[in-house]
């Protein structure tokens, strides 16, 4: 294995590692514009070029080779002085619209312009004019102007999305970037080329104009939109609430995790976060009374619940009572959700698998066909010995008729199709929703619990391999609702059993002690990465 | 705050009045002689105090005073604006509200769709006029009488601050 030396700092790398890579271990900063860790190797843009000893010329660290007693340095007034030339040579043409244009404040022209470059313009020419503001897909708008052809997208869409929708058309200073003929930048993976845009080239058109990045604050999340679990950052404006229409999240952007998602997310995971700020949440407990949902306060909710809840129990016993948790609540949640209504109050018909008249389907990347974060834990969770077959009851479409219902952030209406969902709601004589949207299964319960987003909790979602990865709440429960687990807390608070959690944490260290899949798990060893639960098998599609 | 106790002598406020009229009278008498210096010819005396007569006669403001603020026009009267929220960023009173829009002209693509000053809440300090990249937003109209019957008529739109 050779050993490098960069600016004074030696490090031993396996064989065919490049001077950037190495670099990066070392923490040592080198700018680059056309390299991306997930793409293959340009060299195109000729930010990252250093100084090696005994070569005559400045290399690009790139796709340099690292090779046994190389020393390199990236700090000397040659290499300075080049970078600065070749950021230089790249300005030329650049429109310097920064106050226009959605990339400024994370842009890498204005980055490296600080740190490398604070050299005075010397264009006396006029700037070569191009296209601005184009419409390439359903998600992008390019800016030609603004491009400095380090070809990141053309890559991406070769190489990881394979969808070959753009591509570099025209010769030396005409080159642009160009859709093909009759293609459009439409493919589930679209939203990554603006992510992997060093400039603002490339800029996401449901983001555009809806918030200033630096607005933005970010918190560590995972997907909730299928079972991959890619990891994400959840960024809300939390402060300027006259901004993108007063919805909070502004955006999702993937965070790297090499076991997961890599630096991608698909496009239904990057665009499905709208119903967190929806005018649909739930915001206060709701009461059916005749046929409208009239406003309560917690305490009247949850002693109406656990008084419903007893009612049922004494008179039908807990046969009577079916619980649907969901695939899209947190592993606390769930593990609540068991304690209250399977261990203290002897429910046994627990069950959170409603099966979906929607055929969904698997792309050949992340997508998964279970569109939820956490049916693996919900399995681990509450399916450990219970034999209740919710299937049976609803697909049997039978007569027999029960006690109550309580229903998770389920819509059966959507799932099952209208006149199923009805048939089996109307099954029961008291229906409760908890849920953070309304929706067409929430207008017709008896009673609804308003519980809180996945953006707006703490917890952890367990993906289809069994890899249990934490959610950070990046902005508060909107209005009245609460943590799915603080919703179940309260009612067992009204029915008499104190839990007394005080955090998601810990309820999942009881979690951890209780449930066998999870033993020996915390929140310290699942960290940023995530953790797979021992001895797994995954779920299949 | 703890305050001191006024004590017998300053309770009376006898002494406190005559120590008033001192002052007052000393001002007075010093800027006659003033005046009438100048009168007489001495311009190397200083000037004595001047009353101006407002809101009849009104005080020169020097070219850099921060009065209310303008939006600047391009030719077509539009705002110079392009919304991009540096004014809203650093100002420290956060009295800035801007929405932007997409201008149909890609050229200038962006415009603001919203664009209100809360003048209540405004401090004054001139951070928008300097952080400004287009030489959009002003505060050189001359206007200081800014009142309203309501907080809310306080809050300035775009087309009050384009005039």
């Amino acid at each position: 294995m050779p050993t490098v030396t960069i600016n004074q700092k030696s490090l031993t790398v396996p064989e065919g590692t490049t001077i950037i890579q190495a670099a990066e271990q070392l923490n040592i900063e080198i700018p680059r514009y056309c390299y991306h860790p997930g793409l293959s190797i340009a060299g195109s843009c000729r930010m990252c070029l250093v100084e090696i000893e005994k070569m005559p010329k400045l290399q690009p660290a790139c796709n340099t080779r690292v090779t046994d007693g190389m020393v390199v340095t990236t700090q000397s007034p040659k290499v300075k002085e080049a970078v600065s030339g070749v950021l230089e040579f790249l300005l030329i043409n650049h429109p310097l619209d920064c106050p226009v244009c959605d990339q400024a404040g994370e842009c890498y022209l204005q980055e490296y312009y600080m740190k490398f470059g604070l050299h005075d313009s010397r264009m006396n020419e006029n700037k070569i004019k191009r296209h601005k503001a184009e419409v390439i897909g359903p998600h992008v708008i390019l800016d030609t102007e603004r491009c400095v052809l380090c070809s990141r997208c053309v890559r991406f869409v070769r190489e990881v999305s394979r969808s070959h929708e753009i591509g570099i058309f025209n010769r030396g200073g005409q080159s642009e970037i160009r859709l093909l003929p009759d293609q459009v930048l439409d493919n589930n993976y679209s939203g990554n080329v603006v992510d992997i845009c060093p400039v603002g080239a490339l800029t996401d058109r449901d983001f555009r104009f809806q918030c200033r990045v630096w607005y933005l604050s970010k918190a560590d999340s995972v997907c909730n939109g299928c079972s991959r679990g890619c990891n994400i950052t959840v960024e809300a404006n939390r402060q300027r609430a006259h901004h993108g229409e007063g919805r909070r999240v502004m955006r999702l952007k993937p965070r790297f995790n090499k076991e997961v998602n890599r630096w991608w997310i698909c496009d239904i995971g990057r665009y499905g976060y709208k119903f967190i700020d929806d005018p649909s949440r739930l915001i206060q407990p709701l009461e059916k009374q005749g046929d409208e949902l009239e406003p309560l306060d917690w305490s009247t909710a949850a002693e109406r619940a656990v008084g419903r809840i007893r009612e049922a129990k004494q008179r039908g016993g807990a046969g009577s009572i079916v619980i649907v948790a969901s695939p899209q609540l947190t592993n606390e949640d769930l593990f609540v959700t068991r304690k209250f209504f399977g261990v203290d109050l002897g429910i046994d018909q627990i069950d959170f698998r409603i099966p979906d008249k929607n055929t969904l389907s698997d792309d050949d990347f992340l997508l998964r066909a279970d569109r939820n974060p956490n049916t693996r834990g919900a399995e681990a969770i509450l399916l450990d010995g219970g034999g209740f077959d919710l299937q049976r009851i609803i697909e049997s479409a039978s007569t027999q008729s029960f006690g109550l219902l309580y229903l998770c952030e389920q819509d059966l209406v959507k799932k099952l199709g209208s006149e199923p969902a009805r048939r089996f709601l109307g099954q029961f004589d008291y229906v409760i929703y908890q849920g953070s949207n309304e929706n067409e299964t929430s207008g017709l319960a008896n009673l609804v619990l308003p519980a809180a987003t996945y953006a707006e909790v703490n917890g952890t979602f367990t993906n289809f391999e069994g890899r249990v990865q934490r959610i950070h709440a990046g902005i508060e429960p909107l209005g009245d609702s609460l943590p799915a687990w603080r919703v179940i807390c309260k009612l067992a608070q009204t029915a008499g059993f104190d839990y007394g959690y005080e955090s998601a944490a810990e309820v999942f260290v009881e979690l951890a002690q209780t449930v066998t899949e999870f033993e020996g798990l915390s929140y310290e060893k699942i960290g940023s990465e995530g953790m797979k639960l021992p001895e797994t098998q995954p779920v299949p599609a | 705050m703890n305050r001191r106790d006024l004590n017998f002598a300053e309770r009376l406020y006898l002494s406190e009045v005559f120590k008033g009229l001192w002052l007052t009278s000393g001002h007075f008498f010093s800027n006659m002689k003033k005046h009438l210096a100048r009168q007489l010819g001495f311009t190397r005396i200083e000037k004595g105090a001047v009353t101006f007569q407002y809101p009849e006669e009104r005080r020169p403001f020097s070219p850099r005073y921060r009065s209310r603020h303008r939006l600047t026009q391009r030719e077509d009267g539009s705002p110079r604006c392009v919304a991009c929220m540096m004014c809203e960023t650093a100002c420290p009173a956060r009295c800035i509200y801007i929405v932007a829009g997409e201008h149909p002209d890609p050229n200038i693509e962006k415009y603001p769709a919203r664009f209100d000053i809360d003048l209540g809440v405004c401090v004054f300090c001139g951070f928008c006029v300097e952080a400004c990249p287009e030489d959009a937003i002003r505060m050189d109209t001359g206007i200081v009488e800014i009142a309203a019957y309501s907080r809310k008529e306080m809050i300035y739109h775009i087309e009050d601050l384009l005039q």
